[in-house]
């Protein structure tokens, strides 16, 4: 009888623990975004929401007048990110439709996780390489001084980005029935057709999903953009353009700001709106993902 | 007919090609990382401190520094995250809040690493009051890493069958008893395996611990947690950027990044092995 008595409060010792656990990494992870809006709120007490978002200028160490607008740094971070997509989209859902529909399955079992030490190396590295490799080649090419600039970062976000839309493609293409192909098949369709016709149509939102996690790697990316597209704080005009994104001007200016001033707070704002937008495109990337996996069951 | 094996012909030798692409720019990467940095090594290099405003000499204090770092991050969120994947795969009622809860957590995975230094900034350093610190960077990266152990514990604890756990209870286990004895045997590889590679990105990140405790350079090795430290992909950021005479140190940068590659490809690895290993150690 005490035995089981016993039995029962160190089950329930065993679930509080467990509860404790799980309740308080939720409020610590949701406490990180409560946090960073408490603390970009006080910037818009000397700045105005619209002109943040609108104005091109940031210059927050101005003698005469401060000014706090992020747009070239929002327009730079997506003219980057972009110059990714476009590189890293055909080439990963080609590696991708390779791996899944041509190659022998032994070549897919060495290739896959090869893929993966790609995505294992440190963003500083890849930084590192964008000053060292990507930078010179680049400058020469163009003519210019230097080849630190948007497409610098674009390159190297892009070889980033190919582990997630490889990997994720590659499941989602593999989910497609079996009956799909063979169906196509049977109607003399070649391989190719059915590939592009068929499995692709079939494994598109898996595909968007990829793509939408990759999108959210290269906004969020830092090191290596700080270290390979020159930081210039100017408007965006063009690719062989020296940029400065929301990510690295966090990292210029969060070391040297006195604490607590308006510059201090404006900084995470911007950290607060890279927050926000890198929320958003994850969540449409889990909703796609999660609606195209119950449709499997 | 003929045009169509040609279209498909043409098409294949296109995937082809991506994925030579992708394997060329993985091998140029690491040959060119290998190739430059493996003069630099040496065993003075990997255990002495930098010397001459850091034109020679070692990255020790930095390798120390990372070590220290990555353990304070493994304390923080390799329990932490597991005990949360067990309670919500395990004990949690799978209603609306735990869903919401497990959404929260997979975004949280993609927030980028340096919004979570500025929490580190604002938690830790002032609020907290740990200052520039190991303990503020370890905490900051265990931050990050938590998502990622809790969303890959859950997953290994999800590939457990319920007849495990429903054949234990049955024979009269409570309810701890058949995760102790029938789930987590058969899980931990797993929740191991992603644990440690979380840690092997954790110790390769620069921008959260930028803010938070890594220092340009310091002649003593940190003597307490509350000190600031040198760490290894800082280091290679400073030796790359910042230094006075980045040309003239080139060399200790190559050896930094081949050091840092090794360290995180390894951790990687090793990762894989404890999978590999504890599985086949179940199967007999």
């Amino acid at each position: 009888m005490t035995k089981n008595r016993l039995r029962q409060l160190k089950e329930r010792a065993v679930k509080g623990f467990f509860f404790t656990h799980g309740i308080l990494s939720t409020l610590v992870l949701l406490g990180i975004f409560a946090l960073l809006l408490y603390t970009a709120v006080p910037a818009f007490r000397d700045i105005r929401v619209g002109e943040f978002l609108t104005t091109k200028l940031w210059d927050p160490t101005s003698p005469l007048k401060p000014v706090y607008g992020i747009l070239s740094q929002i327009m730079s971070t997506l003219l980057v990110t972009a110059g990714a997509l476009v590189i890293a989209i055909p080439i990963g859902v080609g590696v991708a439709a390779y791996l899944s529909d041509v190659a022998h399955w032994r070549v897919r079992e060495i290739v896959k996780p090869i893929v993966e030490i790609l995505a294992g190396i440190p963003s500083v590295v890849v930084g590192f390489l964008g000053i060292v490799l990507v930078g010179p080649f680049l400058a020469k090419i163009s003519g210019q001084s230097h080849g630190l600039n948007a497409l610098n970062g674009s390159l190297l976000l892009a070889i980033m980005s190919l582990p997630t839309i490889i990997s994720i493609s590659e499941d989602s293409l593999s989910a497609v029935p079996q009956v799909y192909s063979e169906a196509s098949l049977a109607l003399a369709g070649s391989r190719w057709q059915t590939l592009v016709r068929v499995k692709i149509p079939a494994a598109l939102s898996g595909i968007i999903a990829a793509v939408m996690l990759g999108m959210g790697r290269a906004i969020g990316e830092t090191m290596t953009v700080l270290m390979a597209t020159g930081n210039a704080r100017s408007f965006p005009t063009s690719f062989f353009q020296s940029v400065r994104t929301m990510t690295s001007n966090i990292a210029i200016e969060l070391g040297e700001v006195p604490y607590y001033t308006t510059h201090y707070y404006a900084l995470f704002a911007v950290g607060l709106v890279l927050f926000i937008m890198t929320f958003i495109v994850n969540l449409i990337a889990d909703v796609v993902l999660r609606k195209y996996q119950e449709r499997e069951l | 007919m003929k045009k169509k094996t040609f279209v498909q012909f043409l098409g294949f030798f296109a995937l082809r090609v991506c994925l030579y692409l992708v394997l060329a720019a993985l091998l140029v990467i690491l040959f060119d990382i290998g190739k430059k940095g493996a003069g630099t090594i040496s065993w003075e290099f990997l255990s002495k401190p930098p010397r001459r405003g850091m034109t020679e000499g070692g990255i020790f204090p930095a390798i120390f520094g990372t070590f220290l770092v990555t353990i304070v991050t493994a304390v923080l969120a390799i329990p932490l995250g597991m005990f949360t994947a067990i309670y919500l795969n395990e004990y949690a009622r799978q209603s609306r809040l735990t869903r919401l809860i497990r959404l929260s957590i997979r975004n949280l995975s993609g927030v980028p690493s340096i919004v979570y230094g500025l929490f580190g900034v604002i938690l830790f350093v002032n609020i907290l009051e740990f200052g520039t610190s190991i303990l503020s960077a370890g905490l900051t990266l265990g931050l990050m890493t938590l998502p990622w152990t809790i969303t890959a514990s859950e997953e290994a604890l999800k590939t457990i069958p319920n007849s495990y756990r429903e054949g234990s209870l049955a024979l009269g286990a409570t309810k701890w008893q058949s995760i102790r004895t029938n789930v987590l045997p058969y899980a931990l590889p797993g929740m191991l395996t992603g644990t440690v590679l979380g840690l092997a990105r954790a110790a390769g990140e620069t921008a959260p611990i930028m803010f938070t405790g890594a220092a340009f350079y310091l002649p003593m090795l940190p003597k307490s947690l509350s000190d600031q430290f040198m760490a290894l992909p800082y280091h290679l950021y400073i030796m790359a950027t910042q230094h006075h005479d980045i040309l003239k140190v080139r060399p200790l940068a190559y050896g930094t990044a081949l050091v840092l590659i090794v360290l995180v490809l390894g951790m990687n690895m090793a990762a894989v092995v404890i999978r590999f290993r504890l599985r086949r150690k179940r199967r007999m």
